[in-house]
């Protein structure tokens, strides 16, 4: 137990600072913040597999994020009946020959040899390919566009439960993995890094910009949800009884009955919105404890030595038979899902999804951030790494905004050195990050919780 | 004269805007390629070291308009960037001392050097969202045109007209003054001759004498130099805001893989040939075809390879397909 002594503690201090947070700011606040906590433990858990068992870098978590989001559009939405019976023949056109050139390059690439005339007609046959496409999709695209652009004017999705989208979210981000490790698994570490940091940009300008996939820009609202909504959840009887128990003491105090009533209303509503919260809470860190003992069982097993031992000397391990390329690519795509399932798990506890938010600054560098100074290699790490650098992300502005306050307390109101740094408070997280970042990396370079060895 | 006409079109809306965009790509790949040569890192703050200096660049012409200073025709710009340069050069050696010699000293992996430049991003965007604001601003003055359109239809008579921006004038040519005195001073003097040696074979440059600390220091000299005219160039041009010069990373990181990480002149022409890719290939030739093409078979749609949103895409698809094909890049760079 002496070994996690360290451990447990920095999570008793981390529960403590979001309990802070709800006792000082509100509860509503404390949950929002351990919920994303806990999505971005389950994307450092993904980073931490690729990075920490591996050492392969991956800057594109960003795009298994979106990629994960898409998913929930696609599973859970209604099908927009009339976009497919006006432009579904086009796209579903347009994907078999993207399936056809896929497969006819594939052939052309295992039958001949490698020649100037190959490269040539493979290029020429992705152009002819590019324009056909556009030839087949575009009068589709324009009639799925033009069906009630205000609310819909995209295909929509299966139906199907939300929670089903978790999976097809990690489905859908293993096997963009799968193409992107083909193609730059084999490339040194810090051209992996710029690789797929492009390649996820080009995922989500994808996303963004193909707006009868899941509207873009404009946003898909109104997501379905694994839990109930606030305001239902306000009419049933159990819930108002309940919350009626719970503050009856208090409500003994008041002595006119619509007084009483207003009041009980009050707190109904804001215990709703919680009790939603919590319904996120425990789903997510079901996940997140699945996933951990999951992982961690795997960490302490022949396959996690066998990873550990290619990260750390791959000639040697290569030496003793172990496939490289293979479990590279393997682990690569494991780590991927697991992100592409917190994205669809992010998306699901916003209920909207914004292709535009999706920055390589807030889905890629600060999950990274969280692996580092959380502890490479170790799961217990990296999710203390999410929830350290989440809650300094999210209460990096107030934190600043106090200290801005208290050292220029001596100046007046319309100073205007203070008046510029109270605006631009917001950013002194970018600061926070950056600093925390440089000190960790050069004073604790295998973060708080370092990786451990356990010699069996 | 139709043929004209299409050649004047294609000219017009291509060709000067992408030699415009590829000089300020060019800039920063070499910027990159020059960090990657000598330092051995990629420098993911390359973005943000540019807008930070564009941010004093940018600081100072306001100051200067104030003042009343100014250059006539040219933009006041022109008169900030040494003063802008000297701070560039400032902030880069104070990063380099307090956060990259560390790492160099211990000969870490490259992958350390990359996390640690992000941090390096992170500390950077902060100070410059701090200083100035994340803002859209604009920072040109003095003439705007050097050929309007309409003069050169009145001049020539054809139905098209060339617009010749003064920005785009003055980056074409500032990039190749700037780029010329750069690759006559790595090719032709002993400063230059020595940073290339140390680039080659660091413990070979060590024995012959050939003084470490100084190679750094001329590195980020040269850098802030072309971070910074990178920067203003490109401000001046469209505008400044530190958010797009964050995304404008990746076409540059584009441009000096394709040319050949570590390679000066693979960076250069990288960035043209990032910069014609993307906008040849997003570009309408509606009008183009139309002049050539009798009217009877003038086409309805834009004849437009992709949409002019996946600019980035383009650029980005290039550096899959050149890593996948020729992973050293056009120009054999070092090797992958």
């Amino acid at each position: 137990m002496r070994n996690y002594e360290n451990v447990i503690y920095a999570y008793i201090i981390m529960l403590l600072l979001i309990i802070c947070v709800g006792l000082f700011q509100s509860w509503s606040i404390a949950l929002t913040i351990l919920n994303y906590c806990l999505i971005s433990a389950v994307m450092t858990i993904g980073a931490n597999i690729q990075w920490g068992y591996a050492g392969l870098i991956n800057f594109g978590i960003m795009g298994y994020t979106a990629l994960g989001g898409l998913a929930v559009v696609l599973v859970s939405v209604d099908p927009v009946k009339k976009a497919w019976q006006v432009g579904g023949l086009n796209i579903l056109g347009s994907i078999w020959i993207i399936v056809a050139i896929v497969f006819i390059t594939r052939f052309i690439l295992k039958r001949f040899e490698k020649s100037l005339i190959r490269n040539y007609s493979i290029a020429f046959l992705i152009i002819a390919g590019v324009i056909l496409i556009r030839v087949t999709a575009t009068p589709g695209i324009e009639a799925i566009e033009s069906v009630d652009p205000a609310v819909s004017g995209f295909l929509g999705g299966m139906g199907l439960p939300v929670l089903m989208s978790w999976i097809i979210g990690a489905f859908l981000a293993g096997a963009l993995a799968f193409i992107v490790g083909k193609i730059a698994l084999g490339l040194r570490a810090d051209y992996l890094a710029i690789a797929t940091l492009l390649i996820a940009e080009i995922i989500v300008s994808i996303i963004k910009h193909e707006e009868w996939l899941a509207r873009g820009v404009k946003n898909v609202i109104g997501l379905k949800r694994p839990a109930p909504y606030e305001v239902e959840l306000q009419k049933t009887h159990w819930f108002r009884d309940f919350i009626e128990k719970i503050y009856s003491n208090k409500l003994e105090l008041i002595n006119t009955i619509a007084q009483k009533k207003i009041i009980l209303n009050q707190l109904i509503i804001d215990a709703s919105s919680i009790f939603v919260k919590l319904c996120f809470t425990s789903l997510f860190l079901s996940v997140v404890i699945i996933l951990l003992i999951v992982t961690q069982k795997a960490l302490y097993s022949p396959w996690g030595r066998k990873m550990r031992a290619i990260r750390d000397n791959e000639e040697a391990a290569s030496a003793m038979g172990k496939n490289i390329v293979k479990e590279h690519l393997f682990i690569f795509i494991l780590g991927s899902a697991i992100v592409g399932l917190a994205g669809a798990m992010m998306v699901t506890n916003d209920g909207l999804f914004t292709p535009g938010s999706y920055r390589p600054m807030r889905y890629t560098f600060v999950i990274w951030v969280m692996v580092i100074v959380g502890g490479t290699g170790n799961n217990f790490g990296a999710i203390l790494g999410g929830f350290v650098v989440w809650f300094l992300w999210v209460e990096a502005a107030p934190i600043s905004l106090f200290l801005i306050d208290l050292f220029t307390a001596h100046l007046p109101e319309t100073n205007m050195i203070r008046s510029h740094l109270v605006e631009s408070a917001p950013y002194f997280r970018f600061l926070l990050i950056g600093i925390g970042l440089l000190l960790i990396m050069r004073y604790r370079p295998q973060g708080i919780i370092p990786e451990k060895i356990i010699k069996q | 004269m139709d043929f004209l006409n299409a050649i004047i079109v294609l000219f017009n809306f291509t060709v000067i805007p992408a030699l415009a965009y590829g000089s300020q790509l060019a800039l920063g790949a070499i910027f990159v390629t020059l960090i990657y040569a000598v330092l051995r890192f990629a420098n993911f703050a390359t973005g943000d070291m540019m807008s930070f200096g564009t941010m004093f660049a940018v600081i100072l012409t306001y100051y200067f308009q104030s003042l009343g200073f100014g250059l006539g025709v040219l933009p006041t710009a022109l008169l900030t960037i040494p003063f802008a340069i000297l701070m560039m050069i400032l902030y880069m050696l104070i990063i380099d001392k307090f956060v990259f010699s560390y790492y160099r000293i211990k000969k870490s992996p490259p992958v350390q050097f990359a996390m640690v430049s992000v941090g390096v991003m992170f500390v950077t965007q902060a100070l410059i969202r701090i200083i100035i604001g994340p803002s859209d601003r604009r920072f040109l003055d003095g003439e705007k045109f050097i050929i309007k359109a309409t003069e050169f239809k009145e001049m020539t008579g054809l139905a098209e007209g060339i617009t010749l921006k003064s920005t785009q004038a003055i980056t074409i040519i500032v990039t190749l003054i700037v780029v010329s005195i750069m690759f006559w001073f790595l090719n032709r003097t002993k400063t230059g001759t020595s940073m290339r040696a140390y680039s080659d074979n660091e413990d070979l440059a060590l024995l012959s004498g050939i003084d470490p600390k100084r190679v750094v220091l001329i590195t980020w000299v040269i850098a802030g130099i072309l971070a910074t005219i990178g920067g203003v160039l490109y401000g001046l041009d469209k505008s400044y805001r530190p958010f797009v010069y964050f995304n404008n990373m990746l076409p540059i990181f584009a441009a000096a893989i394709v040319g050949g990480i570590g390679n000066p002149y693979g960076a250069f022409f990288g960035g043209y040939v990032i910069a014609f890719a993307e906008i040849l290939l997003t570009y309408s030739y509606k009008k183009f075809v139309a002049y050539l093409l009798p009217s009877s078979l003038e086409p309805n749609s834009l004849i437009q390879l992709l949409s002019t949103d996946y600019k980035f895409v383009v650029s980005f698809s290039i550096l899959v397909i050149v890593l996948l094909i020729r992973p050293s890049g056009i120009f054999k760079g070092k090797t992958i």
